[in-house]
């Protein structure tokens, strides 16, 4: 098991850094930084102080190489729109997201992996038949339709939550179901195609045979193997979900990530851009390689293998 | 079980209190709650040029003269004011007034203000808003003087507007970013009727009434608390509207105008705003830029072929009006005696003819804002046989292209800065600058003297000839007047006002 976590722990640095490179060339071969920062109506003087003054006259090697010794150390530079330091603003923001993020997970399976069971219990039920109106209606509808339909019913018509702003818990609710509910038809597909493969396997046959009472052999067998491709896709839509809020923070004005994101693309935040990047990405990381630790731990095939 | 129902009902008032049924905006928390969809990071009044930034500025900050609704100028901070010559004026100020934080305003936070905001390092976004000043000094304790680099009329307007004044000592501890200070991050504070109490940028700032305010034109606070929200989605702004935790919104959409003033719970008002829409030609072939426009009796048929009226009043909204002159009709100098162009496609066509293009043309136009208003002109033009292909774009990208004189014809719009003189738009547009495609050194030189004489009937004379030779040769063909469709509370009194700088230091609760 430590083999297996060491060798899929370097190659999550290999992806970090891969992708360190990669997002800071794209951002300095998009446009020139320094015309950028120097505003409208700057000068070829202002231009040139601000190149050397944030030192992009330098070669992008070696401005790669700073950068990423004093993003090592969490140092990610000065934003210099808003004249703050980058990992101040973008850990202030961070919680909105992963709160969002991780809500938004959480509705999908729990809405997911019980219908998905059910499913797989009775095929081609009418139980069955709602979980895959549920799941073609999910992915047909966009996140931002879905969540202006949130807004008109539960916000507007029935008064039941708010609109907008992140002041309290309640304001979460329906961005998490709008971008969660993207996500639930891959969970239940995912978990009725895996429940009614393990169902008609063997060891179900034995363990029924056994006298084991249905439930037992439900939970305890057959839904910990069907599980094991959901723990993975879980941690990959996490990944998408941190990543790709933005346009749900905007519609319910949450102040998060995926908001700075965007705002920072329009004011060509080039030292914002790179670091939301890089910690997203890393986010993304994470949680593959954990969840990469707990398939290798339900399932030890993977780890021999 | 005791125990069970205290936890259910402790429980139960936590979820109470977090519901939206206490939102805290309305009559009953006596906080007005506006939003727009602009992200505001600094509110500091010169700092940061977006509109929001300017309508925040009057409620925290005073000015020494003030512009009211009939475009008179009044003292504000000043009790009166003298020109001394024509580069000089001299302000008495009042002697009631204190900052926000406790200090006296005299003649020194003044004269602070001044030389800080004219230096070349001050940050100032907008250096128009300053550059005309060249230094202020003190006379007495509330006597001040300040000095003109050129004789400048609009002066009044700028001292009305975007001038500001802070406490002495304001900008002297700034941070310092990339070795230069960074005077956008100074303290907020003024002597305007509110304070700022609550600053989260890209979310809320929040404004609590001055206990100590002077009055004087602005007048004594009425609300306790004023916020300004930042909600980028349009459809929350309305729902947050409809359900009471935004009591304020503009710019909303004219059909969405429609269905809020139907539904009844809210008023829908709309009204004018100094931002006029217009159609400008490379009529002078500038950097190169051939096309039919250089040629005048093209440019008076679009002139003739588009119907203005009918943009005006069907897509725009009912407080919309045609524009003749190359100005809006309430700024000091603009004229209504202007060569005019009715609707006439006959007389289009015969021009076009006339001009050598009996079957039309076809052309490229260029629009950034309101892509329906264009669209029609484009229905309108192809009436005539004019084809014109809609290239729509980000206002910074149209803007280059015509910097660079690229376009031979583009729709755009002039808000002048709210600036109710003629120097803040024609100035503009037909002094040579990036920004004239006409190039006609007849008419800078009018505008050149209107812009540096005092006297005020030789301002006009000189603007009016410069109007009419536009006008006459169609370089700028003026278009409609904006209206804006605002939306509120039916608790709240307020009044939309032309220079789309909302006073809510005048509004109230019914």
């Amino acid at each position: 098991m430590l083999a297996y976590a060491l060798k899929r722990f370097g190659v999550s640095i290999l992806v970090a850094i891969t992708v360190s490179i990669v997002t800071f060339t794209l951002l300095r071969l998009s446009g020139d930084p320094a015309a950028s920062m120097a505003g409208e109506g700057a000068t070829e003087a202002d231009i040139e102080y601000v190149r050397q003054h944030y030192g992009f006259d330098r070669p992008l090697v070696v401005q790669y190489a700073d950068w990423a010794r004093k993003a090592v150390q969490g140092n990610f530079g000065e934003s210099y729109y808003l004249k703050l330091p980058v990992a101040e603003v973008l850990f202030e923001r961070l919680p909105v997201t992963m709160t969002l993020g991780a809500l938004a997970l959480t509705f999908a399976v729990l809405l997911s992996i019980p219908l998905g069971v059910l499913a797989a219990i009775r095929p081609n039920s009418l139980i069955d038949r709602f979980a895959l109106t549920l799941a073609v209606v999910g992915q047909a509808l966009p996140s931002f339709f879905f969540a202006l339909i949130l807004i008109l019913f539960l916000g507007v018509k029935w008064r039941l939550l708010p609109i907008s702003g992140s002041e309290s818990w309640l304001n979460f609710i329906m961005p998490a179901i709008a971008l969660g509910y993207y996500a639930t038809p891959a969970f239940m597909r995912l978990t009725r195609a895996g429940m009614l493969d393990v169902l008609s396997s063997d060891y179900i046959r034995t363990a029924r045979a056994k006298g084991l009472k249905p439930p037992v052999v439900l939970f305890k067998h057959a839904l910990r193997n069907a599980i094991i491709p959901v723990v993975s896709l879980a941690a990959v839509q996490l990944g998408f979900m941190l990543g790709g809020s933005i346009v749900i923070e905007t519609i319910f004005s949450l102040n998060g990530v995926g908001r700075l994101a965007w705002q920072s693309i329009q004011r060509s935040d080039f030292e914002m851009m790179q670091a939301i990047v890089l910690v997203v990405a890393c986010l993304y990381i994470v949680l593959t390689y954990l969840a990469d630790l707990l398939n290798a731990y339900l399932d030890p095939r993977i780890r021999v293998g | 079980m005791r125990t069970l129902v205290h936890a259910l009902a402790g429980a139960g008032a936590l979820l109470a209190a977090a519901l939206p049924g206490s939102a805290q905006a309305g009559k009953a928390t006596d906080t007005l709650v506006w939003a727009t969809d602009r992200d505001a990071e600094i509110i500091l009044p010169l700092y940061n040029p977006i509109r929001e930034v300017v309508i925040m500025s009057t409620l925290g900050w005073d000015t020494l003269l003030y512009r009211n609704e009939k475009f008179e100028y009044e003292p504000l901070l000043a009790k009166s004011y003298k020109w001394v010559d024509d580069k000089t004026m001299e302000f008495v100020l009042r002697e009631d007034v204190t900052f926000h934080n406790g200090q006296k305003f005299s003649a020194e936070d003044v004269a602070y203000t001044v030389n800080h905001l004219v230096g070349e390092e001050s940050g100032v976004t907008t250096r128009t808003n300053v550059d005309w000043m060249k230094s202020a000094e003190v006379v007495s304790d509330h006597v001040v003087r300040i000095h003109l680099k050129e004789p400048f009329p609009a002066a009044l307007e700028y001292l009305a507007g975007p001038v500001v004044m802070y406490p002495k000592g304001n900008f002297d501890n700034v941070k310092e970013v990339g070795g230069k200070k960074d005077y956008g991050t100074a303290p907020a504070v003024g002597t305007g009727p509110y304070m700022v109490t609550g600053q989260k940028p890209g979310e809320a700032f929040t404004f609590k009434a001055n206990p100590n305010y002077f009055g004087g034109p602005k007048g004594k606070p009425q609300i306790g608390t004023i916020v300004f929200r930042i909600i980028p989605d349009p459809e929350a702004q309305i729902a947050e509207l409809l359900t009471g935790g935004v009591d304020w919104l503009w710019d909303v959409p004219k059909d969405k105008a429609e269905q809020l003033e139907a539904m009844g719970p809210l008023t829908v008002v709309n009204a004018p705003t100094m931002r006029i829409s217009y159609i400008q030609f490379n009529s002078s072939g500038k950097n190169g830029t051939q096309s039919p426009f250089t040629d005048k009796r093209v440019r008076q048929a679009v002139a003739h072929a588009i119907n203005r009226e009918s943009i005006a009043k069907n897509l725009v909204g009912e407080a919309s009006e045609v524009v003749h002159a190359a100005c809006y009709p309430t700024q000091f100098g603009c004229t209504d005696d202007v060569p005019k162009y009715e609707y006439d496609p006959v007389k289009a066509k015969a021009l076009l003819a006339e001009a050598g293009h009996p079957n039309g043309f076809a052309t490229d136009i260029y629009a950034y804002r309101q892509r329906e208003f264009t669209e029609a002109v484009i229905g309108d033009l192809a009436q005539v046989g004019i084809k014109a292909n809609l290239k729509f774009m980000q206002y910074k990208a149209l803007r280059e292209l015509v910097w660079e004189a690229k376009t031979a014809m583009h729709h755009m719009t002039w808000g002048s800065f709210s600036i109710n003189d003629v120097s803040a738009i024609t100035s503009h547009f037909f002094k040579m600058g990036r920004d004239d495609y006409a190039m006609d050194e007849e008419v800078k030189g009018w505008l050149d003297k209107a812009d540096t004489t005092v006297d005020p009937a030789m301002r006009k004379e000189f603007y009016k000839k410069a109007l009419a030779k536009i006008s006459g040769e169609v370089y700028w063909l003026p278009m409609f007047s904006y209206a804006k469709y605002y939306a509120f509370s039916k608790d709240l009194n307020f009044t939309p006002t032309p220079d789309e700088i909302p006073q809510f230091y005048n509004a109230s609760w019914k």
